[in-house]
């Protein structure tokens, strides 16, 4: 099948490389660490959506000279979080834009002090006028961003879409939402930074990438690359949640410690984490769809808005995202995305896993069963028609060079799921039952890596070295939050040199100690990072066969005292290799055209769910997960994410509702915000094919994200099997589905005692 | 590792008393205090997490007289005189519990933040059911929220140690054997 066949390691449950020490409660969060003299921090946030600041005043009741209090009065250098548009600043200066943005900070050594002393700022507002939702954004009723309230926006055509409408057997018209979701990693974000003239800016936290917080400290505080250090600690759980919110805590961490001469703790607890932190960007799509009498897409018209929130943080990137995933999986010859994301003044949305590609396939695969339902197709038949092979371009005109087959994807998940037997059998047993079952699917695809030329610009450096006292350390800024990072190349590095799993050591994620590999996002660590390690692994080993006279074939202790000979004669044992980009890669990033991925994983996902008519509740009873991500590095952990992802599909598509009052969440807690538990998650079947990608870590491809694509569309597709009905918006709560189900057929109250 | 002469115990509160993984410990903090807080800040058993401070993701649950609590809702108070078991207790001396063993090769734990509130309601749940049905398993960990894992291979570590457990047992002469229905 490949020149990778064969594999000790990989491929392997080996044991999770951090499982022992997360298992017997050892690993260290950063919560569980302390530094010598450390105070606390605490943050002033503002408590309206947009206004000007008229005063601040301290309650005197406070003694607030045991206190250190930073503005942005005290920011060294620049008063912007440096992430892709200089827009956001660290500390609100005379003007707040979104309700919880920060504005002042408070330290002291005594954090059960820091509550009374927040609630003793007092600060005064001239309230402006606001905008929540991304249609009073495009009305410009109100400017609050830019020159025109549009934080980035795409256009994304193919063919000619115009003249395709005329031609058309069917036309079939849509518009879907999807809602904010939380990510609601069980650890609160958190860092502990320290100060000193000597050393600079030292911060430890919860993250997931050390050189975005790195670049966002040297932009605040005016300090050279080497006064600026940044150390993930043990992370619990992140999902995209920690990729640009801790770039602010840290300055915020930073700069308290500058100001009191100590090391100062900020950890959240989960009301202000929840209230304050990112989430996914709210979006609506509506699509126009064209086909011919044969059920053939002929055109596709594509608006996809996005709700950004106060600030462009990474609005721009997810957009990105979402406009390249827009289409599907399908062969179109005539397309047009018009693709935006607006600004509002509520707290910024940012990363999320799947990055924009949930909000867009949850709308084209609930459309198919729409279109399908037009046309008097199966789903099933309609996809299968409509579906990319091998050799055929994408809405970007990307060839799909790589083999791919979906057919046999969807095949396999028809196969395990039974889908037309149960299909038929809760046709039959609806019409007598309160309780209405139905089978939905989804199919889909998820770009692995940056997109584009992304890549290119990273420019990841990545590599291994050996320690003189034989420890072989993996050199990655790539960092671990429960899906795998060092287990996944700890494997690679040990496959690729020919020695055992226990000879390799992850070097800490510390911008002191590991290069840039870039930041632990976008499905890229496995395929991209992942191959950078196992081609600087080969490299050590031409070294030391050219240069230390390593055999063709060596053993362990061979392998070490080759190591050791090259020492002596040359110094430094390590190997770095940087990103190369696979050939006859062209993107186009003003036309939105050519190579948008250098991979992407396939699934087809199905849906078996349970709708109560009595008491409105949606359940989704079973699920299959079929998916083809390249080779599987790790079968264990691969299933892993998958369930895992899934399980967050089912919030996002039953359970996980922000509400806003005010522009602020009112539903802060885990007692309010529901994610599925351990009773209601539904057994999940994942199925893997394997297709190894040449390019890819030992011919993996991105698997991360792709599991939160498929369940909302399918687990929606199967409600409308199940009820006759169309529901378009997630999440869908039992309140949704009662208005729309009554609205078809009247509910008979039951009577009163 | 002792609570006593700590930076944060306040002599004037009386001591309250307790058993913490077999030893006896005593602390003087103010009665109200939470367990969580007082196994962390003055036990320095930082194996007990805070995930919402609310009893509602059960990070912090520890064993305390055989039943399960989340321990940021428990006032220190409360455990006076109590046999309390934390992850730290788990461990067999050197070895892993069974359960820690099957977590880490069923790939029951992800980021790990969860996993200590995880085992102990795993291991009080085996404690009273030796072979647990699978919406046992679900039942028992109702209480404890997993964002990575969506749950299948935590119960599949649960169902594996209580195997495991069974085979150890059977070792021994089998007295009675209990099986649930699903």
């Amino acid at each position: 099948m490949s020149a990778h066949a064969t594999t000790r390691i990989v491929g392997t449950p080996v044991p999770r490389k951090e499982g022992v020490d997360k298992l017997v409660g050892r690993a260290c969060y950063i919560d569980d660490m302390e530094r010598e003299g450390m105070w606390y921090g605490a943050t002033v946030r503002s408590t309206i959506p947009r206004g000007l600041i008229r005063s601040i005043t301290f309650d005197r009741r406070i003694e607030w000279d045991q206190f250190t209090v930073v503005t942005a009065a005290d920011i060294p250098r620049e008063n912007i979080i440096q992430l892709i548009i200089a827009d956001q600043p660290c500390l609100a200066d005379g003007k707040v834009n979104h309700c919880e943005e920060p504005i002042l900070l408070l330290a002291h050594p005594d954090r059960h002090k820091l509550r009374e002393a927040l609630g003793a700022v007092k600060i005064e507002y001239d309230p402006l006028p606001h905008l929540f939702t991304i249609e009073e954004s495009e009305r410009r009723d109100q400017v609050v961003w830019g020159a025109d309230n549009l934080l980035k926006s795409f256009l994304l055509e193919k063919g000619d879409v115009d003249s395709a409408w005329a031609r058309a057997a069917h036309i079939v018209e849509g518009e879907y939402r999807t809602g904010a979701q939380e990510h609601l990693y069980i650890e609160n974000q958190g860092v502990i930074a320290e100060y000193s003239a000597q050393d600079g800016v030292t911060v430890w936290g919860s993250l997931q990438c050390p050189y975005y917080v790195f670049k966002a400290l040297r932009g605040v505080f005016d300090l050279p690359e080497d006064k600026v250090r940044v150390v993930q600690t043990e992370t619990g759980g992140a999902f995209g949640g920690k990729e640009d919110y801790p770039s602010i805590l840290a300055c915020h961490a930073g700069l308290l410690a500058k100001k009191s001469g100590h090391p100062v703790k900020m950890v959240y607890d989960r009301m202000e984490d929840l209230a304050a932190t990112t989430k996914r960007h709210p979006a609506r799509v509506r699509h126009r769809t064209a086909l011919d009498k044969d059920g053939k897409l002929l055109a596709m018209e594509i608006h996809l808005d996005t709700d950004g929130g106060a600030y462009a943080t990474l609005s721009s990137t997810v957009l990105s995202r979402a406009t390249l995933h827009s289409t599907g999986p399908y062969l179109c010859p005539n397309v047009r995305v018009r693709a935006r994301s607006w600004a509002t003044n509520l707290v910024p949305y940012g990363a999320f896993r799947g990055f924009g590609a949930p909000q867009a396939i949850f709308a084209m695969e609930r459309h198919m069963d729409e279109i399908a339902a037009a046309l008097g197709l199966d789903p099933v038949e309609l996809r299968r028609r409509n579906f990319l092979c091998q050799g055929e371009v994408n809405a970007t005109e990307q060839v799909m060079r790589e083999p791919m087959f979906l057919d046999q994807l969807l095949d396999r998940a028809l196969q395990e799921s039974d889908y037309h037997a149960k299909r038929a059998q809760f046709a039959r047993e609806n019409a007598e039952s309160p309780i209405k079952r139905g089978m939905g699917i989804a199919a889909f695809y998820h770009g692995s890596g940056f997109t584009g030329s992304g890549e290119l610009y990273l420019n990841s450096l990545a590599g291994v070295d050996v320690t003189p006292e034989g420890k072989v350390r993996v050199l990655v800024s790539n960092t671990e939050f429960g899906q795998g990072t060092n287990t996944i190349l700890t494997q690679i590095a040990a496959e690729a040199l020919g020695i055992e799993y226990a000879d390799i050591t992850m070097a800490a994620p510390d911008t002191d100690m590991v290069p840039n590999s870039g930041p632990t996002v976008a499905s890229r660590t496995s395929m991209v990072v992942g191959h950078i390690v196992e081609r600087a692994c080969l490299q050590l080993i031409s070294m030391l066969r050219e240069k230390a006279g390593l055999g063709e074939t060596y053993t362990r202790e061979e392998f070490f005292a080759a190591c050791a000979r090259y020492r002596d004669a040359h110094g430094e044992v390590s190997s770095m290799c940087r990103y190369e980009a696979p050939p006859g890669i062209y993107w186009d990033d003003q036309k939105y055209h050519g190579e948008a991925y250098g991979a992407y994983a396939w699934a087809v996902y199905v849906a078996q769910v349970a709708v109560d008519t009595v008491t409105y509740s949606a359940e989704v009873e079973n699920f299959w997960a079929v998916q083809e991500v390249g080779r599987v590095l790790h079968p264990v952990m691969a299933a892993g994410q998958i369930e895992g992802g899934i399980a967050q599909g089912i919030g996002y598509a039953l359970y996980e509702k922000v509400v806003l009052a005010d522009g602020r969440m009112t539903n802060n807690q885990m007692t309010n915000y529901i994610m599925p538990t351990a009773e209601d998650v539904p057994p999940i079947h994942v199925y893997f094919e394997e297709i190894p990608f040449r390019h890819g870590g030992y011919g993996a491809k991105g698997i991360g994200e792709l599991p939160h694509d498929g369940p909302a569309p399918a687990i929606l597709n199967a409600i409308r099997d199940a009820t006759g009905v169309s529901f378009t918006a997630i999440p869908l709560l039992p309140e949704d589905l009662y208005a729309g189900l009554a609205a078809i057929q009247p509910v008979e109250e039951p009577a009163l005692p | 590792m002792s609570a006593d002469g700590k930076a944060r115990t306040n002599a004037d509160w009386p001591a309250i008393r307790f058993t913490v993984n077999g030893e006896s410990r005593s602390v003087h903090v103010p009665p109200m205090k939470r367990l969580l807080d007082v196994l962390r800040e003055d036990l320095h058993l930082t194996g007990t997490k805070e995930g919402c401070g609310e009893g509602e993701c059960g990070s912090c649950s520890v064993r305390m007289n055989d039943e399960l609590v989340n321990s940021c809702l428990v006032p220190v108070l409360q455990a006076e005189g109590a046999d309390i078991q934390t992850v730290e207790g788990l461990a067999l001396e050197s070895s892993l519990h069974p359960l820690q063993e099957s977590f880490l090769h069923n790939g029951g734990a992800q980021c790990g933040i969860c996993t200590p509130g995880m085992l102990m309601a795993a291991a009080q749940l085996l404690a009273h059911s030796s072979h647990p049905s699978e919406a046992e398993i679900r039942e028992g960990l109702a209480g404890n929220l997993c964002r990575c894992t969506g749950f299948m291979r935590i119960f599949a570590s649960v169902a594996a140690a209580a195997r495991e457990t069974e085979s150890e047992l059977a070792k021994e002469p089998v007295v009675e054997q209990t099986h649930h229905a699903r």
